[in-house]
This record gives structure tokens, sequence and C-alpha cells, in this order.
């Protein structure tokens, strides 16, 4: 299809034209919004006490989860590229489940099991462990929304390379931690950084499911995304803006990222 | 690259989903895992059921806890059937303008060449990576009340749409790019030649070979917009029977202390999204053949 300049150009336009309106300007404006009063007011508001413990449960909660749902996604990608066994369809279409199932029903499904009169909380309480309303339900939500992201980016690496090298290294009498370790990890490294990056940038941005369990009690439970909110709702705008360019310039961070280990991918360093 | 890794189409699997020929009979003879690997398996699937499935579950059992009445009760009553509707509709709304706003900004990203391509490439992935609140206040910004460009669309049913062509737009455009690119520009080359004009040449070549990714993308995109609701949340004013949704509806039933009511309509949007996943399945199987 060789279309001719002047429907290239046309075509280019509304294309531009979509994705400004829809995207680049929103965010550019928001980000001219938040610094329209001076650098220094943006300062004060995210640093005030509130701003920094949502800050520092926002990375507690990211810190507890990209780790366990790495280690979760390294052994699962194994097992689902490499092992044959009963049940890999079904495990590979359940593993789907927390991109398609809304961050409410998520939320609400962890209420019912860990809440007052869920199914465990009544002997969770009185063994005197708080989960819902509480930082536990935090972290077990952000878990749930990020745990298919590193799976998701290993499984494919894992099927490209084959397991010729792995094969090799066992004949040679290289016991299966010292063929993870030498051959299999150096080889999927880039799609396990890709798939934290991605699980990262999931962890900090959870709202729905946690909004449900935090119980946003100010200086506990607060974490960045709900502090959004509860300035937007208390109409401080400027405070909401604040925290909102905060974490967008943490998204922007992420899509570098992703930039660059795309570029490295496909330059073959994998 | 959500949308690529479901759709079993990443930058790494697209040489070949299936490993090598060789590999697979070699598999076989070490059909034996070692211990360790076994004891993986077993952790994973046992960390996934904890996670996961067990609070999935309780979802269902508590829907169900009251009888199937008290369960036809929630679903059915006018505002639940109102907000389930009105979810269905609008996402149904976004992916089809992402069908064609997502294929048409595919195709200008690998056909045409213009400064700075790279760099809105790379910002198409920015609704995956914005936090769903973020976006919210982002529309809000630009198109609320005090828009500097006049246009409020604010608590409007036209605002629930608007955010949620902003929280799928990559999924089509994703997973339609690395076809687009693999696509043989031969096959259009010689219809060219045979004096196909340009319509002929999209329409018969370069879209059948699309179809799969465009329409995994779109089921994508319809899952994500059926259970959205960070952005909707602020720009929605959540008024029932009009912009109410189904996530924010089960937010408020949450939050008014009525967890089984809540339950029932998480039980639809549950069935919703999995006869989603399942459909997806079907078209990647399809995208691999075709």
């Amino acid at each position: 299809m060789t279309v001719s300049r002047p429907w290239r150009i046309g075509l280019r336009t509304v294309a531009l034209a979509y994705l400004a309106a829809l995207l680049f300007v929103p965010v550019g404006l928001v980000f001219w919004r938040t610094f329209e009063h001076g650098i220094g007011a943006v300062w004060d508001s995210i640093t005030t006490p509130a701003a920094i413990h949502a800050f520092q449960l926002t990375l507690e909660v990211t810190a507890i989860a990209v780790p366990l749902n790495t280690l979760f996604g390294i052994v699962m990608a194994i097992a689902l590229a490499r092992g044959r066994w009963r049940g890999k369809g079904l495990v590979n279409a359940l593993i789907d489940l927390p991109f398609a199932v809304s961050p409410i029903v998520i939320g609400l499904s962890l209420v019912l099991v860990y809440g007052l009169h869920g199914w465990l909380g009544p002997s969770l309480t009185k063994a005197g462990i708080q989960v819902i309303f509480s930082v536990p339900g935090i972290v077990l939500a952000t878990i749930f929304v990020s745990l298919p992201f590193v799976v998701r980016e290993v499984t494919p690496v894992l099927k490209e390379i084959g397991d010729e090298q792995e094969q090799a290294a066992a004949t040679l009498g290289a016991g299966w931690w010292t063929t993870f370790r030498r051959v299999t990890l150096p080889s999927i490294r880039w799609g396990v950084a890709y798939g934290v990056v991605l699980s990262v940038a999931r962890c900090i941005g959870e709202f729905g499911a946690v909004s449900v369990v935090s119980g946003k009690i100010a200086g506990e439970t607060d974490t960045l995304t709900l502090l959004v909110e509860k300035r937007f709702s208390n109409f401080d705008l400027a405070g909401a803006y604040a925290a909102s360019a905060l974490l967008a310039l943490i998204a922007l961070a992420t899509l570098l990222a992703m930039t660059l280990m795309n570029r490295r991918r496909e330059e073959g360093d994998a | 690259m959500i949308a690529t890794s479901l759709t079993g189409r990443g930058t790494a699997g697209r040489a070949g989903d299936r490993p090598p020929v060789a590999a697979r009979a070699r598999r076989r003879v070490t059909a034996r895992r070692p211990a360790g690997a076994a004891l993986g398996l077993g952790l994973g699937t046992l960390w996934l059921s904890l996670i996961v499935l067990l609070p999935l579950s309780a979802v269902v059992a508590h829907a169900f806890a009251g009888g199937l009445g008290a369960f036809w009760d929630a679903v059915s009553s006018k505002q639940a059937v109102a907000a389930l509707r009105f979810t269905v509709l609008v996402s149904l709304a976004a992916a089809l303008i992402n069908v064609v706003g997502g294929t048409l900004i595919a195709w200008v990203l690998v056909r045409d060449r213009f400064p700075g391509k790279r760099f809105v490439n790379a910002l198409i992935d920015l609704p995956f990576a914005l936090p769903t609140v973020v976006a919210g206040l982002v529309l809000l910004t630009l198109y609320g009340s005090r828009s500097p460009v006049g246009i409020d669309v604010a608590f409007t049913q036209a605002a629930v749409l608007l955010a949620l062509l902003f929280v799928t737009l990559p999924f089509v455009i994703r997973s339609v790019q690395p076809v687009l690119i693999e696509l043989d520009r031969e096959m259009e080359e010689a219809a060219l030649s045979l004096g196909a004009r340009n319509m002929t040449i999209f329409r018969r070549i370069v879209l059948p070979n699309l179809a799969p990714a465009i329409l995994s993308g779109a089921a994508l995109a319809f899952a994500r917009a059926v259970g959205e609701f960070g952005s909707i949340v602020l720009i929605s004013g959540n008024i029932p029977f009009k912009t109410q949704v189904g996530s924010v509806y089960v937010f408020n039933l949450i939050e008014s202390d009525a967890p089984t009511s809540a339950a029932a309509v998480s039980t639809v949007l549950l069935a919703v999204s999995l006869l989603v996943l399942l459909a997806i399945r079907g078209l990647g199987r399809w995208g691999a053949r075709a």
C-alpha cells in the first residue's frame, strides 16, 4: 500500500490530534497547573507529614509486593515454559485473572476473606491480627493486582531461548541450581527486569483495590493515590495536583526505563 | 506491553510461541523434573491459590450465601441493572473507538515517518504507567469545570467514555503494531502491480491480516473498561441511572455495608471478565494460525 503524500499527512494529523487531545495536552496541563503557583508551594504540599507518610507507605508496600511477585513470576514462568503437567492450561489462564478483574472486586474479595465478617476475619481478630483497614490488607491487594507482570514477561523469553543450553549444562554435570544461576537467569534477566519495572509502576499506582481495604486513615493507611483522591474531595486542588505530579513523574520514569530496556532487548543483548 | 504479553505476541514471543522442534523432541527424554522444580511449582500454585483464588471464591460464595433468590434480587434491582447496562454499553463504545483510532495510530507509527515519532511511540504506554486516579484528575483538568478550552463534560456519560478511552488507549495500538511490522509488504506490492487501489489493498490484504490483533486488543480494552474504577470515580459524579458504572456501584454498596449485594454484582462483573478472557485466548489461537 503506497499512500500518497497528502493522505499520509492527513492520517498522521488525525492520529496526532487524537493523541494530543486525549493524552499529551491533559498531562501537560496538569504539570502546568501544578507549578503555576511556583515550586515552593508544591514542595510544601508534598512534604507535609501526611504526604511523607503516604509516600513511605507506598514504597514499603511496593518493597514487599514486588520481590514476592518476582520470585513467584520466575518460578511460575519456568514451570509454564519448561514443564509438562496436568492443569497447566488452567493455571496459565488463572494467572491472567488479576488483569481482567475489576480492582473494586479485588478489594471486596479481600474484605470477604479477611474482614470482620469474612472467612478468616474472626480467627485473625482473635489472634490480634488486623488485615482490613490496615497495612497487611493494602499489601495483599497490591500483591494481587501486580501478580501477573513478571510471569508474563519472562515466559515468552524462556520459550524463545529454548532449553538447549540448559540441557548442555546438565549434560556437563551441572545441578539444577547451578544451571539456573549460570545459564537460565542470565538469559532471562532483561525479561525479569522489564516485569519488575511494570510491577513497580502498578504497585505505586494501584488505587481501586487499595481504596476498598485501606480505610483511609490519615497518617496510617493512606497511600499516595489515596492521598490524591482525599485532597481532591476536600477541595485541596493544589495539593491533589502536587501529589499527582509526583505520581506522573514516577510514571514517566517508568516509561523511560521501559524504552531503554526495549532498545537493549532489540539490540539482541539478551 | 500488557496487551502484547496477554495475547502471547510480545516482542520476545514473536519469533515463535512454540519451542523449536528439536527442543520439543528432547523434552520427552528429560520429562522427569528435578525435585526443586516440582517444589517450586507446588509453592507457586499455592501462592496463586492463596492470593487470587481464595478471595475470588469468597466473592462468589457470598453472592449466593442468601440463596439464588437473594442473588437475583441484588443483580436485578433497577440501579444495578442500569449501572451494569451502562458499563457494558460504554465499554463497547470505548472498544469500538479504539478499533478505529488504535489501528490508525498503529499504522501511522509503523508506516509513517515524522520527527518525534519515537517520543510519541514511547508515550503511548503512559496510560498503563499513570495511576488511574491521576488519569481522572488529568482529564478533569482539561475537560472539567475549570477547562481552559471551554469544554466541560464533567459528570456526564461522555466523561465516562473519555476516561475509558484514556485508560484503554494502548491496548489496540500495542497489539496491532508488532503484526503490522512483520506484515509482508510484497503481498501489497503484488496487489498494487495487479492494479488494485489503496482501499482494495487495505480491505483485502492489510485488514484481514490485522484482524486477530485488532480484535484481541479490543477485547482487552473492553475487559479493562468493564472493571475500571479509578479514572471514572472523580469525573463521573456517580449519578445513579446516568453516569454510575458497575465498579463504582459496587464500591457504594461496600461503603453502605451491603456486602452480599456487592458480592452479587461483583460476580456478574467477574463473569464478564472471565468470558472476555476466554474469548481473548480463542483469538490468540486464531492469530497464531493466521
